[in-house]
């Protein structure tokens, strides 16, 4: 791969031939902001706050999708490049709800970073403002779309990385949303509730259900797991907040799963602390489950394993293990049936 | 030399606006009963709009005579007295086209192309068929020299000469951009890819604008002409043309040229024996003005919404379904045929510097002359004011042309000498556009009209990149507020920090160019923005909520027709005595001025 | 509203099958489909979806994003009531009331009959006439409450549009 050798904010670059400003940029540990960008979607350039001047150029291009060229002289906060930045996040404050005291975002929002480096206070050009229903029909994720700056992320990862194109734009111009077909909730749409989108959103526009209430950004630890779900081992960061976890945030750095998730590991880490989870073994006894030790349960296991296989032979037994333990354990566990003299094993893994 | 006389009636949409079929059927009817044995035939636009309905007689070894605004009602007489009798109506005729013999009393009517101003000053080349020919009628155009520019280039020529040529003439695209042509093709030409397309731009989408419109009806062949070379330059063997579906007639003409050209082996496989294939399609638009955006437009033939996409990569590389396309507009391709008919040297050898050919404009506005004019470039704004349009009517005075559509901008009366190409007009803030010029008197209010140009991009804007989906609805909120009498000190300066936002950093070129009628207006017109915020007054008298109405006690007869009129009861007075018009409770609907016999109701700015 | 049970999927599976060896054609063929059907059928959409293995999310992207596209039936003829100030203080409100009981329609809607869509316009420029409407080109200015079923009866009859 060829290199290419420009200036940046004074200061000498040297990027890959293909490389976009952004990437250049960054290479070299310039930090530019972005809204629609990200590195697992394809480049629309769309949000214009990625602007940079380049000696000599026309307009003020978006670094995002803007090729880096050999000898360019690029700047990425000239006075021409701040007001500009500062022009588009005053339209977009003029179409969005600012209710940042009590917005799940407010912490990691991009809209108020940028707001906040920029100096936008408020809009300078108040005008009408979008009014769409707010939805918070299915159980996972609400949508704010009032919030949404169109970024467009969110439609772009369900249809280039999921697949499920369950979201699109829809109308245009100033009326423009993300909808699914004919406005439906998404639950009735093909949405698989993966929460990549939810991940994606710059701003408060999707928001994770569960974790409403719990926790303001700057009061929460990530914690790096495994997901316990099934054998993949997606990895992702526990949201923890005084011991309890409050959330879950994808792992992009991760060799397994590259951020990607799926509603279980994405969306299921309440049953954690739910009251109605299962802490000790259960017998049932005269129709009713009772609370055992282990030397009983296990007892007792052993005592029909054996009943069992004496009465009707080991061809009898069966064992469906869970997909939520790790290979290892699965792997012994087969070895046991096996040893047990039968071959019939299996487990739930059909995720 | 035609045995028989022809009549040729204008039918292309503006003529078929005017009546042209009521015409066309009228003069059926006058042959049949008079037993008249003459051709009847069609033609598209000859750009003379005022005139529709053209009717045009040619008897054999006699000039063309070009009859103009002849109604249905009088055109049996003015056929069978011009073919019978050889009289020709003074009322109706325009000017003779051209060798012939008339009888002596006639030899006073102009020579239509070199004695009627309106065409006095204009070099039509592109616009060569348009008004000659039957644009349904494949001969016709093969009798004007059609398709010889493609065999010559098919039959002696390589690619890269043709590109050389091309570069050689200086064309530029004439659909707003004014990027070099050649230099396109090139690109095109050398990217690399197992498939490669010519796409035309057919989506005129400008308010006022009308060429394309007229080509296509008028000479479809020479835009395919002008593909198949494209086609055989670049390397291409399939094109699509994205018309608008506004514009049925030319959709209908452009289908009917390709199947004809297909059957003469203009198009197809083996075009005229030689190892070359080109294949044309028509697609229609949905009703996207950002369509009329290239990449927009490739999306939209993708089957997608037409939202632009970021260049580079530029089309030449990576275009329609990803592949090298080369995309130009409708009167680009028209023009082709004439480069390599004339030659690149002639073609470079009329215009500017760096604007060579011509450009067609579509006059309209306060002007006495309106239509389709095609001029050499570096003409000045004066000349086609006053030259070719005939100045403004009665004794209006000219305060501005607004060039370019939504995407221009309006230059002012100090401005008129200026040349018309593509560079001056956009150091003066304005651009070529696609070549919409309307011409505004003093009657015309200057913030209202930027606003109008912001109402239609605002609504066209696609949605997708922030500074136009958002900027341009909040200028447009405060022009509106502006021309309403709500408009504050520092709107003025929000409206130029929001345009130079908009223009640097919009993702199209539809975003790039929706602040210019703004910005141009604030630069020559800052005093009318300043009038309507600071004194609430419309110069121009045309912002109604800045108008008060007022009755003149000296012309009021006190006949009560206004008092009924008015919906709101804001006109009082006894009868025979002067009325009195409460201006808290008038809306300004107007009504009463409708109703007002003696003149009396004045609005006053 | 169409019944999905009954719905003419032939149709859309024909126009489906002249356009698919095309690519990209999916604006054709919405366009092929509108002509059919008038508009834009919901089942007809989601029966294309399926054939052209497209998010439906798309299509419908497509359809709201060009304003030839109606994704609601259109009647045989367009009411448009002005919204305009005079119309508004001459009772155009009375008027916009009565025709709603009589249509058994909202703004946007389109009676059951298919015979008349229902919309309001800013303005049309006859103050004069305050409070007016419009069916198709035809303008009723003046108007009372009681003349609204008088003038609908005429489209009703096959008449109308001599005003």
């Amino acid at each position: 791969m060829s290199k290419i050798n420009l200036t940046i904010n004074g200061q000498p670059v040297e990027a890959r031939a293909g490389m976009t400003i952004l990437e250049a940029a960054e290479s070299a540990g310039i930090e530019i902001p972005t809204f629609c960008h990200d590195p697992q979607l394809v480049g629309v350039g769309a949000c214009r706050i990625c602007v940079v001047e380049v000696e000599g150029g026309r307009g003020l291009p978006a670094a995002c999708v803007a090729p880096a060229g050999d000898g360019m002289v690029i700047n990425t906060e000239s006075e021409k490049v701040v007001q500009a930045r500062k022009a588009n996040l005053s339209l977009l404050l003029a179409n969005h709800p600012l209710d940042c005291l009590t917005c799940e975002k407010s912490g990691e929002c991009k809209l108020q970073d940028y707001c906040y480096r920029y100096g936008v206070a408020e809009t300078d050009y108040p005008g009408e403002v979008k009014e769409i229903p707010f939805e918070d029909s299915n159980p996972f994720y609400e949508r704010d779309m009032n919030k949404c700056i169109l970024c467009g992320k969110c439609s772009r990862v369900c249809f280039e990385v999921n697949g499920a194109g369950a979201i699109d734009y829809a109308y245009r111009g100033f009326k423009s949303t993300i909808a699914p077909a004919f406005e439906e909730p998404v639950e009735n749409s093909p949405c698989v509730f993966c929460g990549m989108c939810v991940d994606l959103c710059p701003t408060g526009a999707l928001n994770p259900k569960l974790s409403k209430g719990l926790g303001r950004a700057w009061e929460i630890d990530k914690v790096k797991t495994t997901c316990p779900y099934c054998g993949t081992g997606c990895n992702f960061y526990l949201e923890v907040k005084d011991d309890k976890i409050v959330g879950v945030t994808p792992d992009y750095d991760s060799p397994v799963n590259k951020g990607n998730l799926c509603v279980k590991g994405r969306f299921g880490w309440d049953f954690v602390d739910s009251p109605e989870r299962l802490t000790k073994p259960l017998i049932k006894k005269e129709g009713k489950f009772v609370e055992a030790s282990w030397e009983e349960a296990l007892e007792l296991v052993a005592s029909k394993i054996k009943e069992t296989v004496d009465k009707n032979g080991p061809e009898a037994l069966a064992g469906l293990s869970s997909a939520r333990v790790t290979n290892e354990e699965n792997y012994l566990f087969q070895k046991l049936i096996r040893m047990l003299g039968s071959n019939n094993v299996d487990h739930c893994a059909r995720l | 030399m035609t045995a028989k006389p022809k009549i040729i009636v204008g039918l292309g949409t503006c003529g078929i606006a005017a009546g042209g079929q009521d015409v066309y059927q009228a003069i059926e009817k006058a042959l049949a009963e008079n037993n008249i044995d003459a051709e009847l035939t069609q033609t598209g636009c000859i750009g003379a709009c005022e005139n529709e309905v053209l009717v045009d007689i040619q008897k054999p070894g006699q000039p063309r005579i070009t009859y103009g605004k002849v109604p249905p009602e009088e055109v049996g007489n003015v056929v069978t007295e011009h073919i019978v009798k050889d009289q020709i109506s003074r009322d109706f005729v325009l000017g003779k086209i051209g060798e012939g013999d008339l009888p002596a009393e006639y030899e006073d009517i102009p020579v239509f192309f070199e004695e009627l101003p309106f065409y006095q000053k204009q070099n039509r080349l592109c616009l060569r068929n348009c008004g000659f020919i039957n644009p349904e009628i494949i001969d016709e155009y093969v009798a004007r020299e059609g398709y010889e520019a493609l065999k010559k280039v098919i039959t002696t020529m390589k690619p890269e000469e043709v590109v050389e040529e091309v570069k050689k003439s200086g064309l530029r695209g004439r659909g707003g951009g004014g990027f070099p042509s050649g230099l396109k093709w090139e690109f095109t030409m050398k990217a690399e890819g197992d498939k490669k397309y010519i796409v035309c731009n057919a989506d005129e989408g400008d308010p006022g604008a009308f060429m394309d419109r007229s080509i296509l009806e008028g000479d479809p062949h020479s835009v395919l002409e002008g593909m198949a070379i494209a086609g055989y330059a670049v390397g291409a063997d399939e094109g699509y043309i994205y018309c608008r579906a506004e514009y049925p007639l030319a959709v209908k003409r452009l289908k009917l040229a390709i199947e004809q050209a297909k059957e003469k082996n203009f198009l197809g496989n083996n075009i005229l024996g030689a190892d070359f294939n080109f294949d044309l399609k028509v697609k229609e638009g949905a009703g996207a003005f950002v369509c009329g955006e290239e990449t927009a437009l490739l999306m939209s033939i993708e089957g997608k919404r037409g939202m632009p996409r970021p260049r580079p990569p530029f089309p030449a590389q990576k275009g329609l379904f990803d592949k090298p396309t080369c995309l130009n507009n409708v009167e680009t391709f028209g023009n082709v045929p004439v480069v390599f008919l004339k030659g690149a040297d002639y073609f470079a050898s009329i215009g500017t510097e760096g604007s060579k050919g011509t450009k067609v404009f579509a006059l309209t506005g306060s002007i006495n002359r309106t239509g389709l004019a095609e001029v050499p470039m570096g003409i000045t704004i004066q000349e086609v004011v006053y030259d070719i349009a005939g100045g403004l009517p009665g004794d209006g005075e000219f305060k501005a042309v607004q060039v370019g559509g939504p995407s221009g901008g309006c230059i002012p009366k100090d401005l008129l000498h200026l040349p018309i190409d593509y560079d001056s007009l956009t150091d003066a803030g304005a651009m070529m556009g696609s070549g919409g010029l309307v011409i505004m008197g003093l009657d015309t209010c200057m913030v209202d009209i930027a606003r109008y140009f912001l109402t239609f991009t605002q609504s066209e804007s696609c949605g997708k990149c922030t500074p136009c989906r958002e900027g341009t609805k909040r200028m447009l909120e405060i022009l509106q507020r502006i021309t309403t009498g709500e408009g504050e000190p520092e709107d003025i300066e929000k409206l130029k920090t929001l345009g130079d936002a908009i223009s640097s950093t919009s993702l199209c070129g539809l975003g790039q160019t929706a602040p210019n009628p703004v910005l141009t207006t604030l630069r020559y017109f800052q005093d009318e923005y300043e009038k309507h915020i600071f004194d609430k007054r419309c110069p121009a008298g045309i912002c109604v909520d800045l108008l008060i109405y007022a009755i003149d006690p000296e012309l009021c007869d006190g006949c009560r027709r206004c008092v009924k009129a008015c919906p709101v009861d804001a006109i009082s007075g006894e009868k025979k005595e002067p009325h009195v018009i409460d201006t808290e409770a008038c809306i300004k609907c107007g009504a009463c001025l409708e109703k007002c016999k003696e003149e009396a109701i004045k609005l006053q700015s | 509203m169409i019944e999905e049970n009954d719905f003419n999927y032939a149709a859309v599976d024909k126009i489906y099958e002249n356009w698919k060896t095309q690519k990209g054609a999916l604006i054709p063929m919405l366009q092929e489909i509108q002509h059919e059907f008038g508009y834009l059928p919901r089942p007809a959409l989601e029966h294309l979806a399926r054939r052209l293995r497209t998010p439906i999310s798309q299509i419908y992207g497509v359809c709201t994003f060009y304003s030839q596209f109606h994704l609601k039936p259109r009647g045989e003829h367009i009411i448009r009531v002005c919204q305009g100030t005079a119309c508004h203080v001459r009772g155009i409100a009375k008027i916009a009331m009565r025709l709603e009981e009589e249509l058994e329609v909202e703004v946007g809607d389109t009676t059951e009959d298919m015979l008349f869509t229902y919309e309001s316009v800013a303005c049309v420029g006859c103050c004069g006439l305050a409070p007016v409407m419009m069916v198709d080109e035809a303008t009723y200015g003046r108007l009372t409450p009681d003349r609204v079923p008088d003038i609908l009866n005429e489209y009703q009859r096959g008449e109308g549009n001599d005003s």
